[in-house]
């Protein structure tokens, strides 16, 4: 490979990394702080993706789109949760094997729901953006990914700040490290877990609306992103938001790397390569707790 | 050992029967929605032994299912070699894969468990997309074989056959749920770190629960190329497959050997009709929504259900106690990490 080569890899890994980080970033939150087994965080993705679509077809841009669909997804957020709480957390039974297969059925459900509505074809979204690209230094630059790239940056900024620095997002931490501890504060550990999940599902509308200006979206995406987006989250270190963007850049990164020296058709394997050595060697992730 | 004598006499009998409906039925279709609920049995079955029995949720039961397949196919096209070969050679393979799988679950618990299965269904398929010599990810057509003496045609043969390996994994589930075996895998689903302080030889269990799994469902994948004449990565790592064989015991029931088997070939009858009735998406739909269902509300599956309702109804009316129940407002302490890292 020649050193041009892979300098352009690198960029585009780095721009596709930060997309990755934006996918990420709930399931950091809702599998990383709240402990919560939610393997449905990919297909609420493409989910997200389908609803740009889906207004984008009214002419609306995708962005704005995604950005409009935040309040539905959060208050879906909060009612999974509170359905998930009542039917497994509160039980007080071990959630693990049933509440694997709720969520593991419930992505599913998503997936089948919008082949069934959809169909299996490729969508696709237009907007003014999309097709053209940035010339710098001789290197094209897309703006179909760098319009992911800054919006996932800023998505990622935004809520590692709103967690450390506002009163709700301390509690969110508090209630990942000592749920005990918050109720003998006086705080209802459901309710701020509640909320969490829902900012956790609102991600989703945002970044599903990256997914499909980044490239076309079908229903079955979501399984590959179980890689991407446990990989990311578990490299991180569970929780870790800042670890999340790098993790992100690091997959991103190899991803491309890979890609333009082996061919496309490997690309999917090194998410879950990548996630399977770190689960290896080490499971607490880069900024593990 | 009455009720292994009465397992055997089933176990015969349902061989016999087989054989039988394989010489009677005129129906051609009969035994090609059969084949795929026997497939189902042996596959629910099979996931079971670690899921249901160890606790360890395996989501890649579509990887070990077309590793199976396509050993079969590799040998087909290599040595044209005989079903019998095949079978054996996937249950090898597979097993050698379940026996890797195995090996995760030294460091992995719980959901990195079973996040790890799917990264390694996603490695197989990607590796076999690459595989020129078993047709890529454009497949690869397969002749059936003229069908053997005493049959009518290779379909019905395989009918008989995976029945016989539906039975022999029934008898496999069995015997481990009531021998040692099985207490040591119940003991880990339950605690294993208490397991391990009691003596229980852990790893040894997980292994071979692991490797036993997957190879029986190599074993379920193996005739699927002859069966289907056709064989490419898609339909052979369905996530149709690792869903089935995971809502299938959950449905049935996880804690006895006849739970996968009601499960399954309840929800592949199901399947069948629906596929024929109204359309292949749906069918599809029906497995999720009754999964979800069934963890929600009736988390012991139908045994349990039905296990329930007979208490109900039965003598000892005043003292039901539903376990479980209302637990939730007393901390527990294993949730809680102990350190309190700073930001």
């Amino acid at each position: 490979m020649t050193p041009e080569l892979l300098i352009e890899a690198v960029v585009a890994g780095i721009l596709l990394g930060s997309f990755y980080a934006a996918v990420s970033i709930g399931l950091s939150v809702a599998f990383g702080l709240l402990d919560v087994p939610h393997i449905a965080h990919p297909a609420f993705l493409v989910l997200g993706a389908y609803g740009a679509y889906l207004l984008g077809r009214h002419g609306l841009d995708p962005l704005l789109a995604g950005a409009l669909l935040t309040p539905l997804f959060f208050l879906g957020g909060v009612a999974v949760y509170r359905f998930y709480h009542a039917a497994f957390e509160r039980r007080g039974s071990d959630p693990g094997l049933r509440g694997l297969a709720f969520f593991f059925g419930v992505a599913f459900i998503v997936e089948v729901g919008l082949i069934l509505t959809f169909g299996v074809d490729q969508r696709l979204v237009e907007a003014p953006y999309i097709g053209k690209s940035l010339v710098l230094g001789g290197m094209r630059l897309p703006l179909r990914m760098l319009v992911p790239f800054a919006v996932a940056l800023a998505l990622t900024v935004a809520l590692s700040l709103y967690l450390s620095r506002t009163f709700a997002g301390r509690a969110i931490k508090a209630v990942a490290q000592d749920r005990t501890a918050l109720s003998l504060m006086g705080a209802d550990p459901v309710r701020v877990k509640q909320w969490a999940f829902g900012i956790a599902t609102a991600t989703c509308a945002l970044a599903g609306a990256l997914l499909i200006i980044l490239g076309p979206v079908e229903p079955g995406l979501g399984r590959l992103y179980i890689g991407r987006t446990f990989c990311v989250a578990v490299l991180a270190g569970l929780g870790s938001l800042p670890g999340t963007l790098a993790a992100g850049l690091i997959l991103g990164v190899a991803e491309s790397v890979v890609l333009t020296s082996f061919g496309a058709s490997w690309a999917p394997a090194v998410a879950f390569g990548i996630l399977l050595v770190v689960l290896a060697v080490r499971p607490a992730g880069l900024f593990g707790r | 050992m009455r009720g292994g004598n009465r397992f055997l006499a089933a176990a015969v009998l349902a061989i016999i029967t087989a054989v039988a409906l394989a010489q009677v039925v005129q129906n051609e279709y009969f035994f090609f929605a059969s084949y795929v609920v026997l497939q189902f049995v042996v596959l629910a079955t099979a996931w079971n032994i670690l899921g249901g029995y160890a606790g360890y949720v395996n989501f890649g039961s579509g990887a070990f299912f077309a590793v199976g397949a396509y050993t079969a196919v590799a040998l087909i096209k290599a040595i044209d070699a005989p079903l019998i070969l095949q079978l054996v050679a996937a249950f090898v393979l597979s097993g050698l894969l379940g026996f890797g799988v195995g090996a995760l679950t030294l460091r992995l618990r719980g959901i990195f468990f079973s996040i790890a299965t799917v990264a390694v269904a996603v490695i197989c398929e990607t590796a076999v997309v690459n595989w020129r010599f078993v047709g890529g990810s454009r497949g690869l057509a397969i002749l059936q074989p003229a069908a053997p003496l005493w049959f009518e045609s290779y379909t019905r043969f395989l009918f008989v056959v995976m029945a016989l390996i539906a039975v022999l994994a029934v008898a496999l589930a069995r015997y481990i749920q009531i021998s040692w075996i099985g207490r040591g895998l119940r003991a880990i689903r339950d605690d294993e770190d208490a397991a391990e302080c009691a003596g229980v030889p852990t790893l040894k269990l997980k292994l071979a629960a692991a490797a036993l799994s997957g190879a029986l469902m190599g074993v379920a994948g193996a005739p699927f190329p002859l069966y289907m004449s056709f064989i490419e990565p898609t339909s052979a790592f369905s996530l149709n497959y690792a869903v089935s064989a995971l809502a299938m015991p959950i449905i049935g029931g996880t804690s006895s050997w006849v739970g996968p088997v009601i499960g399954a070939v309840l929800l592949a009858s199901v399947q069948q009709i629906v596929t024929v009735t109204v359309s292949s998406e749906l069918n599809v739909l029906v497995v999720g929504v009754l999964l979800v269902g069934f963890v929600v509300a009736a988390p012991e599956g139908l045994l349990g259900l039905t296990a329930r309702l007979a208490r109900r109804s039965g003598l000892a009316r005043a003292s039901i106690r539903t376990p479980g129940d209302d637990t939730g407002q007393h901390p527990r302490v294993a949730e809680a990490p102990t350190d309190a890292g700073r930001p």
